[in-house]
């Protein structure tokens, strides 16, 4: 009788990370920013029809990045999610926060005890009352929930866009200037993103009960040329 | 909570009925074992196309039996953007498929990123209806009534449904719910193709002053509380209510415009003291 090879656990863990980080970096950024009127999510993605970002609930949105597979149905599980909340007792108590704790839960989970981590960065954004109440929310593959302050990054590239837009972060920075911040932080010094590379959303609490509206066409050209 | 995935023979797809039968059955509506329950109803609720789009209006009364139940109930309620469902028959089960109905449009809509066609709204609500034959059985009957703006086509449709879930589209108007007879009379009367948005409103609150007239389910206006029907349209920017100060103005001007007509009674006059040799 042979004996299976026996790999230590932090072996195993460290080459799961590795082939899930490997696999997100394949994929584009996407970055979130709060401004004067809410929460703007910028992606880069050359889709029209593959959205990356995604209405959830009222004040919620979800955005991801990584393996589109893999993300679109966490997003179907995130609306499934808020909807029987919703609907079971009020559309009050739907919250991004216990919403992040089902994906990590869940995240951990299959990372842990699956053969295949899912290649996957999400993020989960709440809009407030007032600008202290957002809520941004940052999933990594293996479960890790980090609650973020006024910005966060996903995607391959993380580090040096973070870097970016930490330079570029203007707090109640208007729409106008929150998007070309974002554009040039995720194109970068040797790059330029047009219209057709970007897919744009907000959470913004001049839009009735559903606050996530897409920013998109017209808006969005006029938007980036202002 | 766990989460909502499912291998791909029971998933349930944009549906949110069939995901709420798979993860919360206790929410599914229990069927009745009496038909002795003396249960809320909503009565009047009239529904009529005019040139730009659909005006939808629905009486405030709710009876149990004789008495009345509740003054300001509401019966007409937007489904989703462009379209607005009204609810005669059992109340309870009425708003709580309106409610289930309101859910099942925007899941579907976020989870396929496309709202539905008209055609396909009106079909879920058919299913909605059907779902409910049994307590319709026993006597809880729901019959709501579909109205909305078809965005494919450009103009506005109405919808009505049987308590078998059977849906039928009228071409011009629609009334239903104890008063509907004489409510739709009153439309069939009153209407012509083209009528402008003003003149459609103002037909559908005759419609129902009169159906409150005749009706005694059916509350008219009512000034000294300052309880008015609910009238909203739906046109080409969606759906929208009117406020009750617009609804108190139309109700004036038929009130004012019947007054002589209806004085016509003071033609008889009183007997002789009761003796009726």
């Amino acid at each position: 009788m042979t004996m299976p090879y026996y790999v230590a656990p932090e072996q195993v863990m460290k080459d799961r990370a590795e082939y899930a980080q490997k696999g997100i970096a394949r994929g584009r950024s996407l970055v979130a920013v709060t401004y004067d009127g809410g929460i703007l999510v910028v992606a880069e993605n050359p889709s029209r029809t593959l959205h990356k970002i995604s209405e959830i609930y009222d004040r919620v949105a979800f955005a991801g990045v990584g393996k589109y597979n893999e993300f679109d149905q966490l997003r179907v599980a995130g609306i499934r999610h808020a909807d029987t909340k919703g609907y079971a007792y009020s559309r009050e108590d739907v919250d991004a926060r216990s919403l992040a704790n089902v994906y990590a839960q869940y995240l951990g989970q299959v990372f842990t005890h699956e053969m295949k981590p899912l290649e996957v960065e999400i993020l989960v954004v709440e809009l407030g009352a007032t600008e202290t109440e957002n809520r941004l929310y940052h999933i990594s593959y293996d479960g890790t929930v980090v609650d973020e302050q006024h910005r966060s990054v996903l995607g391959g590239e993380a580090e040096a866009i973070a870097g970016r837009l930490d330079q570029a972060y203007v707090e109640g920075w208007s729409i106008g200037d929150a998007l070309s911040g974002c554009v040039g932080c995720l194109a970068g010094p040797d790059r330029s993103l047009g219209a057709d590379d970007l897919e744009v959303a907000a959470l913004s609490s001049g839009n009735g009960r559903r606050t996530f509206r897409r920013i998109e066409g017209e808006e969005l050209t006029g938007l980036l040329g202002a | 909570m766990s989460i909502y995935l499912f291998p791909p023979d029971e998933d349930p797809g944009p549906s949110f009925a069939g995901l709420l039968r798979l993860v919360q059955p206790a929410a599914a509506p229990p069927v009745a074992s009496s038909t002795e329950l003396e249960v809320r109803h909503a009565t009047t609720i009239v529904a009529l196309r005019y040139g730009a789009g659909v005006v939808m209006a629905g009486d405030r009364r709710a009876t149990e039996g004789v008495s009345i139940a509740h003054r300001r109930i509401e019966k007409v309620f937007a489904a989703d953007r462009y379209s607005a469902v009204a609810i005669a028959g059992a109340a309870g089960p009425a708003i709580e498929m309106v409610r289930l109905f309101q859910t099942q449009l925007e899941h579907y809509e976020k989870v396929e990123g496309t709202a539905l066609s008209l055609e396909g709204k009106a079909n879920q609500l058919s299913q909605m209806v059907r779902g409910h034959l049994p307590m319709a059985m026993q006597g809880l009957a729901v019959v709501p009534l579909f109205a909305g703006w078809d965005v494919a086509r450009g103009c506005g449709r109405i919808f009505t449904y049987d308590v078998t879930g059977g849906r039928y589209e009228e071409a011009d108007f629609h009334a239903t719910g104890s008063g509907g007879r004489d409510a739709k009379t009153t439309v069939k009367l009153g209407f012509r193709d083209g009528l402008s948005r003003d003149e459609a409103v103002e037909l559908a609150c005759e419609a129902l002053f009169q159906a409150a007239d005749e009706d005694a389910a059916t509350g008219g206006p009512d000034p000294l509380r300052g309880i008015y029907p609910i009238v909203a349209t739906v046109d080409v920017t969606g759906f929208s209510r009117l406020d009750e100060a617009e609804v108190a103005a139309r109700f004036a001007t038929v009130t004012e415009r019947r007054a002589g007509s209806m004085r016509r009674g003071g033609a008889l006059q009183p007997g002789d003291g009761g003796d009726l040799r």
